[in-house]
């Protein structure tokens, strides 16, 4: 039996506010609440209430056939639970069905896995504990990591945490003559399988559906179901892996981007072979084909599927890198504001916000910052992350002067 | 093409970037294989011979012909009681103004002797000369063959709209800088405004130095935006300037170099530089030129109690201004309205990081650089701070602002300005 595996990232970052030089050691709450509330009561009224409702529908419609995954970021899951609790309603909603399931992260979709094994295991382990309180006591069994970011080293440390699968992007530079369409398994530990995001069909959905220039356009079920019958037929995984945002927010209502989902199950099942599965399901059952080899972290962004988006110029290595240095001073602070700062400022779109790249992938990244320039986001996370280094110095002092 | 170009100043004889641009411009237009005649007020002998020179002041006119009397006739608005100086701001303005008045030459005969001995310069007799230059400009449109008339800025548009009268090619009207930068919201009246528009109305195509100025002059001057184009001005010499000299001071040196007048916004620097030092007492100011607001920026620092750590050093010029660039660790330019401003330019040349206001034309082209509006004190201090604590920006600065400048080429800007000539060209009937 061939199969479709939805995967859907839902994610908000906490945005900074406008933090000046003069606010430090003056202000410490650096958190854009206005901003951070009214963007996730749009992005709930245009893209998560809609579809949440729509996948319900289908669920119900073909009794569980139909099924997705998703992955929430913790620091998500903190805004529904602040500003939008009817979403996260409708999220357990999906979950309760028994036909949704849930994939771990770092609780602060965060870059932790890339430098420190520690912090990366500690913020899996705050996000399952969330996962587990909100979701009625709900255990993922595949991981997701940030932006889709893997190694063969991150897959040996998340197969230590005790997932049985993990997603990753099917890169061309890694896969070369191979296909996405096939479970793969981690070169050092072969009991964690690989699932594969086949890009060139995830992204005609997230990316090209409503491009008028595409030769393509419009995308209809009937040349995706097309499409679909064309994969060769001993490839039995198509992975489509997005953000969920795609679902009214990134190609809006108007482009039909809502009409083509309700219908395609439908045409899937009439036209093709395939059925759909989520992530722990894929993982189970079908036959890893062979052990991939990513000596280099990968990544879901741009055309390169690399870390340049984060890490790419010296703006994001400098904020990295003194971010990172204070880990070991914050694990000793028991102070619950510390803690979510630590947190929050970990979060990947910070470092986003900096990327320089945008000479070539410029669309796409501009949409994504509420900065007008990378060097605006740089001097805003600075300022915060050096009143941060003084809190976190004073609370050491303090540790000192009770000991 | 044949062009027929009207400028008032080409270096090495030069008072403000206006002739440094049209110089660019011109290498620019040679490279592609165009003619350029250039016609300046006064000719020293001394300019690198690019184009076909031509010295106003060496051609005769005969007053009674009747072409003249026509020109003269569509210049008679030149003949208002005032005077003014191109690139002063608003309070050195009035007082030329003053001055003028009780010392006015009587236009008319001087104007209509057969030679006229131009200064080229922006002195007393300016208003003189610029209706003169548009007489002479007549005549050479008739000596000598063209197929395109380029305007410099206001002070060449009469001579410009002269020229289109008698042989009837297509003028092209470039704007380097609006009498609404100078003179801000009082740019709206007096001759200049109206030799501005006139001029602008006249022509067949108009090139604006940013899209700021090209926004002005659809929005001020009622111009068709469809014949409104961009041309960014570019670097003569894009190369990085190592320069030896060391700094004596520890502290970091932030700079304003620039006139002190109310264009250039230095008032918010000095407002940002008290923001600063109340943090970090470890950074030095310095305000380098001369200009109106000086006095004012004097008091205002010493009311502030900043005088030992905000210095003036009052006009700078040559290897001087290289130095001030190469100490500085930060460059700032918050101009209240700048068309272009290529001042920015000049300090990456040096390695320098810089700050430039969002109302500045330069801003459209520099990407390396910290945008901030010339009235946000606050942002401009933060970026300030930014630059001094932070090294990692510095250093990108650095590295992509010398890349960058690479690509700010006249020949660029020439192979644009070739299309507009060309296309031109065909529209004539």
């Amino acid at each position: 039996m061939r199969t479709i595996c939805f995967y859907f990232q839902v994610h908000q970052p906490f945005r900074i506010k406008p933090y000046r030089f003069f606010d430090i050691g003056e202000d410490h709450y650096y958190w854009d609440d206005y901003s951070n509330k009214s963007i996730i009561r749009k992005v709930a009224t245009k893209c998560y209430l809609p579809m949440n409702a729509l996948l319900l529908d289908l669920i119900k419609r073909y009794n569980g056939k139909f099924k997705v995954t998703f992955s929430i970021s913790g620091v998500c899951l903190d805004q529904f639970e602040a500003y939008a609790p009817d979403v996260l309603a409708s999220f357990q909603e999906l979950v309760a069905t028994g036909h949704v399931e849930l994939l771990s992260e770092t609780d602060a979709h965060a870059l932790a896995s890339l430098t420190s094994e520690e912090e990366f295991a500690r913020s899996v382990e705050r996000h399952k504990a969330k996962i587990k309180r909100l979701f009625n006591g709900y255990e993922p069994k595949v991981f997701r990591n940030t932006e889709l970011i893997y190694s063969d080293k991150i897959g040996a440390m998340v197969s230590k945490l005790g997932y049985q699968g993990m997603l990753t992007e099917g890169a061309k530079h890694i896969l070369g003559w191979k296909s996405p369409n096939f479970v793969y398994q981690n070169s050092i530990d072969p009991n964690l399988k690989i699932l594969l995001k086949n890009f060139q069909l995830s992204d005609d959905i997230a990316f090209r559906f409503s491009n008028k220039t595409w030769s393509d356009y419009p995308l209809t079920t009937e040349k995706f179901v097309n499409w679909i019958n064309a994969i060769p037929k001993e490839q039995e995984v198509l992975n489509l892996f997005m953000d969920y945002e795609t679902f009214g927010e990134h190609q809006w209502a108007e482009t039909g981007i809502f009409e083509f989902m309700r219908v395609l199950p439908e045409a899937v099942f009439n036209y093709t072979d395939f059925d759909f599965s989520t992530t722990t399901e894929v993982a189970k059952n079908a036959n890893p084909i062979a052990k991939i080899n990513v000596p280099v972290p990968i990544s879901w962004a741009d055309e390169e599927r690399d870390l340049t988006a984060w890490l790419g110029n010296d703006l994001q290595k400098e904020a990295f890198t003194k971010l990172y240095e204070l880990e070991a001073q914050v694990k000793k602070i028991e102070d619950a504001d510390i803690q979510r700062d630590w947190n929050y400022l970990q979060t990947s779109d910070h470092f986003y916000y900096m990327c320089t790249k945008f000479f070539s992938d410029g669309a796409v990244h501009s949409y994504f910052s509420h900065y007008d320039t990378p060097y605006d986001a740089f001097i805003n996370y600075m300022n915060v992350l050096s009143d941060f280094i003084l809190r976190v110095k004073n609370k050491e002092k303090e540790l000192v002067g009770v000991q | 093409m044949k062009v027929l170009m009207f400028g008032w100043e080409f270096p090495p004889h030069i008072s403000g970037g206006l002739g440094t641009a049209c110089y660019g411009l011109v290498k620019g237009l040679v490279h592609h294989n165009q003619d350029i005649i250039f016609v300046v007020p006064k000719l020293w002998g001394d300019e690198e011979p690019l184009a076909d020179f031509v010295n106003a002041s060496d051609i005769e006119i005969d007053y009674r012909e009747k072409k003249f009397i026509d020109t003269w006739k569509n210049l008679t608005y030149l003949e208002i009681n005032s005077f003014l100086v191109p690139y002063l701001g608003p309070q050195e303005f009035e007082k030329y103004t003053d001055y003028t008045l009780h010392h006015r030459s009587d236009v008319d005969e001087t104007v209509f002797s057969n030679k006229y001995e131009f200064s080229g310069k922006y002195g007393k007799n300016l208003m003189e000369e610029v209706s003169r230059y548009a007489l002479v400009a007549t005549q050479i449109a008739k000596m000598k063959d063209h197929d395109i008339i380029h305007a410099h800025d206001w002070l060449a548009y009469p001579a410009g709209i002269a020229a289109k009268q008698i042989s009837g090619k297509p003028l092209v009207a470039h704007i380097h800088a609006t009498q609404f930068d100078r003179a801000g919201q009082g740019g709206a009246q007096g001759p200049v405004f109206e030799m501005e528009k006139a001029g602008l109305l006249a022509a067949d195509h108009v090139v604006a130095v940013s899209h700021l100025t090209r926004n002005i002059v659809i929005e001020k001057y009622g111009v068709d935006p469809d014949k409104v184009s961009v041309l960014h001005n570019a670097v003569l010499d894009a190369s990085i300037i190592h320069s030896t000299i060391r700094k004596n001071v520890p502290e970091k040196i932030v700079t304003f170099l620039g006139r002190i007048t109310f264009q250039k916004g230095p008032e918010y620097f000095v407002e940002a530089a008290k923001k600063v030092i109340d943090r970090d007492p470890n950074v030095r100011f310095v305000m380098a030129g001369s200009g109106d607001l000086l006095n004012r920026m004097v008091e205002r620092v010493a009311e502030l109690g900043m005088g030992t750590r905000f210095h003036f050093t009052g006009f700078l010029k040559g290897q001087d201004v290289d130095d001030m660039y190469a100490i500085s660790d930060v460059y700032v330019m918050p101009s209240v309205s700048e068309p272009f401003g290529i001042a920015p330019l000049e300090a990456v040349r040096h390695n320098t990081p810089v700050i430039i206001s969002k109302q500045s034309g330069v801003a459209e082209v520099l990407r390396n650089a910290i945008k901030i509006d010339f009235w946000d004190v606050d942002a401009m201090a933060d970026a300030i701070f930014g630059l001094l604590h932070y090294e990692s920006i510095a250093r990108m600065f650095k590295e992509l602002g010398s890349e960058e400048l690479k690509n700010l080429k006249w020949e660029h800007v020439a192979a644009k300005l070739v299309t507009v000539y060309e296309k031109l060209h065909k529209q004539q009937p």
